[in-house]
């Protein structure tokens, strides 16, 4: 790193405007999002800090808020389908996006890169082209409005999460080792279940987390799709931001950056458990 | 397709083989692999596509519902009024059309070509009920003055169409003009062409803002030490892991009128307390929300470009003379043009076809091409304009997308 420093003092002003305009951005980057914390713990009902606030004033803290979506029916409804959508919707994209992905590192695989181009294709598609075609088409087999409907919205979703994780991580796989196993006498399947499955697995986590996180997030095909009684927590939210604005969003948004920071934190111990 | 015979060649008693063979055993078996998912997709996710694209092109419910009127006009040359005949079928099927309880579809589809004639449809059924015969025409123009009109019939004929263009031409601020060649619609009904024009400069905008700043981002975290890389790294992640919800709030709660970025600026003098700034609910709004969200998409890719280039080259080309900016642009910038490639057309892509944010914070300056499929989708219920306007952003989508492939390889797509 002395390379850096090497650098003629000339420069000096230069890598501290750099410096400081770096900062500048992850500011830009993290600050909304560390605002909101302080914030939902407002007695009052106003989304920016009052003057109690400011002087440290015990009273102008509470958990009210908390309180609220805690005892909120609708919230604790939105957590319960929220979980049951996206968990399932998780199980069948990383069951089925793990296999794909097997077939896709495959370098007899016909057709890969077609094939990886069409799985690839719901992430980039615009959401709302997406959710507009599911309602039009899920309306007419009877799947809008229920649960069943969009767990499969949702796994399609996913399922490129899966895919790629998955992808990226086979690359790094050494085939020999199947070879192996095969070479001893193990069937297909057992070689899969305990030589490939085991060493991979930190991928396919990982996907799965992704899918989730992406399900856990999703509200336009809900918002297309869903009735009320499948109200999520992004659509819980949606409707909060939208009508009838209070600070139990903020302490809604608290508790989804936690999740964030788990799923984050997560992912990067996995990925570099498989880098080892 | 080289490696197949080579992995053949391990198994016992199968020797080299000429070529693959179209359907042998590994590529069945990846094929076999990878058939469920594209089976899943295919149903959950392309077949509702194409569906859709179909709705843009495809309506019966006219020509289902009047297809005596319909055959009878064919004949009519498009001049003047048609004759008795069609009027006749006319009232006929819209009696029956009324007690099929489709005739609202019917007449707000009709009304779509040409608006002001969902009543006239609706009224001659009311009160055609009370006629029992002929002359149809003169009974019908003594109901509803359209009757009378030459554009009213050409209306119901072009209604009437199967299969169209119509809310593609629509969708693009086209129309045919009575001649039957192509126009542009009237000056003060053309939005469509505005919203995408304004949604393809936002889009550039946001993409050339997220490569400016986040450019020598990307380089001080791969040039870093490994640690404080990490701890950068982290930084850039907990954005794009956090809900597109919670970072829309956050900027509203900063951004908004009594928000905490105007309190600040009025506790510090800058503005006075009348003259807060607008930040939200307005251009400013999506531009500054979208920049936000899609800042991670660039900083990642460039990142994992810049992290591979060794830093002792820019070093070397310093030792051998050349100025800082030199080396900057001689030697590192065409090092990263991968990653710069990769970055600029993901957020793009995703900049493109942007909803959620613009829906919340954008109020009625901020609307992007998305929001108002949003709006036929759901408000006006012009379902076929919808899908219209969806197919056309689908194309500037998949045309960029393929692009990536070409330019970046999908395969090569990363997360995080």
């Amino acid at each position: 790193m002395t390379t850096i420093t090497t650098t003629t003092a000339g420069h000096g002003f230069w890598h501290i405007a750099y410096l400081g305009f770096c900062a500048l951005v992850f500011a830009f980057l993290i600050a909304p999002i560390l605002v909101i914390v302080p914030l939902s713990f407002n007695a009052e009902p106003y989304f920016t800090f009052t003057e109690g606030m400011l002087r440290l004033d015990a009273d102008a803290w509470s958990l009210r808020w908390y309180r609220q979506i805690v005892e909120d029916e609708e919230w604790s409804r939105a957590l319960a389908n929220s979980l049951f959508i996206g968990v399932s919707a998780t199980v069948l994209a990383t069951a089925l996006g793990t296999l794909a992905a097997l077939g896709l590192s495959n370098p007899a695989m016909p057709a890969r890169r077609f094939a990886t181009g069409l799985l690839i294709s719901p992430m980039v598609t615009p959401v709302i082209i997406s959710a507009a075609g599911m309602f039009f088409f899920y309306s007419n087999l009877g799947l809008a409005q229920t649960h069943l409907g969009l767990i499969l919205a949702h796994a399609a979703l996913g399922t490129p999460f899966v895919v790629i994780t998955v992808t990226a991580t086979l690359a790094g796989y050494d085939q020999n080792l199947s070879r192996a196993a095969a070479s001893m006498g193990a069937g297909p399947l057992t070689v899969f279940r305990r030589v490939q499955l085991p060493l991979i697995a930190p991928g396919v986590v990982s996907g799965g987390i992704f899918a989730f996180a992406a399900s856990f997030d999703e509200v336009v095909v809900v918002l297309f799709m869903g009735g009320i009684e499948q109200r999520t927590i992004p659509r819980q939210m949606w409707s909060g931001i939208r009508e009838e604005i209070s600070p139990a969003i903020l302490a809604v948004a608290v508790f989804l950056i936690v999740f964030a920071v788990l799923f984050l934190l997560t992912v990067e111990w996995l990925r570099r458990r498989n880098a080892r | 397709m080289s490696e197949i015979p080579e992995k053949e060649a391990g198994r016992p008693g199968s020797g080299p083989r000429p070529g693959p063979r179209p359907w042998s055993g590994p590529r069945l078996r990846a094929a076999l692999l990878v058939l469920p998912l594209l089976a899943f997709v295919g149903v959950t996710f392309l077949a509702p596509l194409a569906n859709m694209l179909v709705r843009s092109v495809y309506d019966p419910v006219v020509a289902d519902a009047l297809p005596e009127t319909l055959e009878r006009l064919r004949a009519w040359d498009g001049q003047g009024l048609p004759d008795e005949a069609v009027y006749e079928a006319l009232a006929g099927e819209v009696l029956a059309a009324r007690e099929d309880r489709t005739l609202g579809q019917v007449a707000t589809r009709v009304n779509r070509v040409q608006s002001g004639l969902r009543s006239a449809l609706t009224r001659t059924a009311r009160r055609l009920r009370n006629v029992d015969e002929g002359p149809w025409s003169d009974a019908m123009i003594g109901i509803h003055a359209a009757w009378g009109e030459t554009g009213t019939w050409r209306a119901l004929r072009e209604a009437g169409d199967r299969y169209t263009a119509r809310h593609y031409l629509n969708a693009l601020d086209l129309q045919r003009d009575p001649e039957g060649s192509i126009a542009f619609q009237p000056e003060d009904r053309q939005i469509y062409l505005f919203l995408l024009w304004r949604t393809l400069l936002v889009s550039l905008g946001v993409t050339t803002l997220c490569l400016l700043i986040g450019y020598p981002v990307a380089r001080l975290i791969a040039h870093a030490p490994p640690r404080r890389a990490n701890l950068l790294l982290i930084l850039v992640l907990v954005p794009f892991w956090t809900s597109l919800l919670v970072r829309t709030t956050s900027w509203i709660v900063l951004l908004q009128n009594q928000g905490v970025l105007n309190d600040m600026l009025v506790y510090l003098g800058v503005i006075g307390d009348d003259g807060r700034l607008a930040m939200i609910y307005n251009m400013t709004g999506t531009f500054v929300a979208m920049t936000h969200v899609l800042l991670p998409f660039m900083v990642l890719p460039l990142y994992s470009v810049m992290s591979a280039i060794p830093r002792v080259q820019t070093s070397a080309a310093e030792s051998l003379g050349a100025t800082p900016w030199q080396s900057f642009w001689r030697v590192y910038w065409p090092q990263t043009l991968p990653g710069v490639g990769a970055g600029c057309l993901l957020v793009f892509i995703l900049a493109i076809g942007y909803y959620i944010t613009p829906a919340l914070v954008g109020g009625s300056t901020g609307q992007l091409i998305s929001n108002l499929i949003a709006f036929h989708m759901q408000s006006s219920l012009n379902w076929s304009l919808a899908a219209a306007l969806g197919g056309i952003l689908l194309v500037c989508v998949a045309g960029l997308y393929l692009l990536y492939d070409r330019l970046v390889g999908i395969e090569r797509m990363r997360l995080g």
